[in-house]
């Protein structure tokens, strides 16, 4: 469970970890849709190094960001072999046993999907998982969402929920690795056999692991009710969410770069997208 | 001869992440066959890991684990030389070993775990069967036994925990704390370990579900002479029960040797945060106000027997 990259928090000293985590949520969606504005290659090229320039300001190790890149190197791949064989334009090559021609713009659309996705997941880790726990990014979520109180949507319930979740993730993968250990010590085997075998195998595990799961959930809910929690109504925080200037000057600034993205469509140069 | 040995083992937490940790640092350490022996020190002091590498669920960062003076963690390249030796092994194909060899490794692996009985901390979430019987027939079941086999281990193993014929057929998370804290510790003695290690197996219970588990822990060393080791926090529980003692702190083994020895040492205890157990405390205190009373007494029934030797002695005096 250590081995888990995608989505991890990783602490550290950096400016991106300082922000508000508001601001990153804003700053990741106006980045995604940047991501799409793209349409040529001077466009893509700064694209790139911008997502290279958020990975160093964030000071992640490469390698860590890399790793996030593995689960789904899968899509990346299936995405550029459709993109290389579904384009039409000028013929590149034309293998004589072959009955697929391949053209330059399948070339070109593969690679800008590649980066376009590689950009994507880099710059929504960094934005978000990376650098903000996710306690704070679910505080961020249920300011962000609050408006819909209106509209008697309960954003505080669900942010709960989602924190409390969140919460139980490694308190329950710390726990399994207890009980499996502990079955393993009475000779447990779950990685022999056949299918049917190896299923059987799981409820030594997974029976006493609902057990403590189904216990914690009562003792939290005793707990929470000992300490008089009756929802959001009326509910102040320990931690409050203030807004800095740099926090409004970081969002100007993805928004600048949107707008220099557009303008680079309009002026760059080297292939278009249609 | 030694029935484990520690050979300069070191033990580290998520080597090559931020969240690194060194747990144990160059340990060397040989328990004696056929002993109970302590093991004591605070939360942290890596006592925890030790246990865990004497079943083979971690493998030592560095160092080796001997039990009866081999290696537990037997590595695919050692098995590989080995298996050249053998006539058998021209016949395999190249990938074909490696399958073997990996086999092989996890089968070693189960039957280490069916000699170095482990019982971990809070060992009563492990229960999950219907009844109490077929729980403790678990681990005897793993071990591929006959049925007459295993229902006689099974109540062998509920004898020396003190579990009543008729709590067998019960269902396990019906029963109280104390209880389900036994049949945990009857679900690995049922697999009659070589040695025995429990991690904190007193811990929560009430003085008198400590006695039940103490009394059968060591009911159970006396008629098999297993190795049995204990870690806990309480001196008075070590004192009582135990033969030999190893204080951890920090990663490393500070003091091992007899309860006597390790008691006499109170500087080096107290450097760690640790004290002799209670009743030796109050001896000190009654030796230097002049009473002659021994000095090595580390239970209240001791104490007990050297004061009344003391009161009689004064009456027949005066």
């Amino acid at each position: 469970m250590k081995g888990v990259a995608f989505g991890q928090y990783y602490p550290a000293e950096s400016p991106m970890h300082r922000l508000d985590p508001r601001a990153k949520v804003v700053m990741a969606i106006l980045y995604i849709i940047c991501t799409f504005l793209c349409k040529n290659l001077t466009g893509f090229l700064v694209l790139t190094l911008s997502a290279a320039f958020l990975v160093v300001i964030s000071h992640i190790p490469l390698k860590l960001v890399l790793r996030s890149l593995k689960p789904i190197l899968i899509i990346i791949a299936f995405t550029s072999i459709i993109n290389i064989f579904m384009s039409r334009g000028e013929v590149l090559l034309t293998p004589e046993s072959w009955r697929i021609k391949i053209y330059a713009e399948g070339l070109w659309n593969a690679l800008f999907m590649v980066l376009r996705i590689t950009v994507l997941i880099i710059g929504t880790g960094i934005f978000l998982t990376y650098t903000t726990t996710p306690i704070a990014l679910t505080d961020a979520l249920e300011y962000l969402l609050s408006p819909l109180k209106k509209l008697k949507v309960p954003v505080h319930d669900f942010a709960m929920m989602m924190t409390i979740a969140l919460r139980f993730i490694p308190t329950l993968t710390e726990e399994t690795e207890k009980i499996m250990n502990a079955q393993k010590a009475r000779g447990a085997d779950f990685t022999t056999g056949s299918l049917i075998k190896r299923v059987k195998a799981l409820i030594p595990i997974l029976v006493p692991l609902f057990v403590s799961a189904f216990n914690r959930a009562f003792d939290l809910a005793s707990a929470m009710e000992c300490r008089c929690y009756h929802g959001g109504e009326g509910r102040t925080r320990l931690n409050v969410l203030r807004y800095r200037t740099v926090d409004f000057l970081a969002m100007a600034a993805v928004v600048v770069f949107g707008v220099g993205l557009l303008l680079l469509n309009r002026y760059g140069f080297g292939y278009t997208l249609s | 001869m030694y029935k484990i040995y520690l050979e300069h083992v070191s033990y580290i937490y998520g080597q090559g992440t931020p969240f690194e940790k060194k747990a144990l640092d160059d340990v060397s350490l040989g328990i004696r066959e056929g002993c109970m022996t302590g093991i004591i020190g605070h939360t942290g002091s890596g006592k925890s890991t030790m246990m865990q590498l004497l079943n083979g669920l971690a493998t030592p960062t560095e160092g080796r684990v001997l039990l009866d003076g081999y290696d537990i963690n037997s590595r695919p390249e050692d098995l590989l030389e080995e298996w050249k030796r053998l006539p058998e092994y021209k016949n395999l194909s190249k990938g074909a070993a490696k399958k073997a060899i990996k086999r092989e490794v996890l089968r070693r692996k189960r039957e280490l775990c069916f000699r170095v009985g482990l019982v971990m901390q809070y060992p009563e979430y492990q229960l999950f069967e219907e009844t109490v019987f077929k729980d403790i027939a678990y681990g005897p079941q793993n071990m591929g036994l006959s049925e007459e086999e295993i229902s006689k281990r099974v109540r062998e193993a509920a004898r020396f925990t003190g579990i009543e014929e008729e709590l067998l057929d019960k269902s396990p998370f019906d029963l109280s704390g104390g209880q389900k804290r036994r049949v945990a510790l009857a679900g690995v003695i049922a697999m009659r370990p070589e040695v025995l290690v429990l991690d904190e197996p007193a811990a929560g219970l009430d003085p008198r579900g400590r006695d039940y588990i103490f009394e059968g822990i060591s009911h159970y060393q006396k008629t098999t002479g297993s190795t049995v080791l204990i870690v806990s926090h309480s001196m008075e529980d070590m004192a009582r029960y135990c033969d030999d003692m190893v204080v951890m702190a920090e990663g490393e083994a500070k003091l091992h040797g007899s309860c006597k020895e390790v008691f006499s040492k109170v500087s080096t205890l107290s450097e760690v945060g640790l004290d002799i157990p209670q009743i030796t405390q109050l001896m000190t205190l009654l030796r230097k106000k002049g009473l002659a009373v021994a000095e090595d007494i580390y239970t209240v029934e001791d104490a007990v027997l050297a004061l009344r030797k003391l009161l009689q002695k004064g009456k027949g005096e005066s």
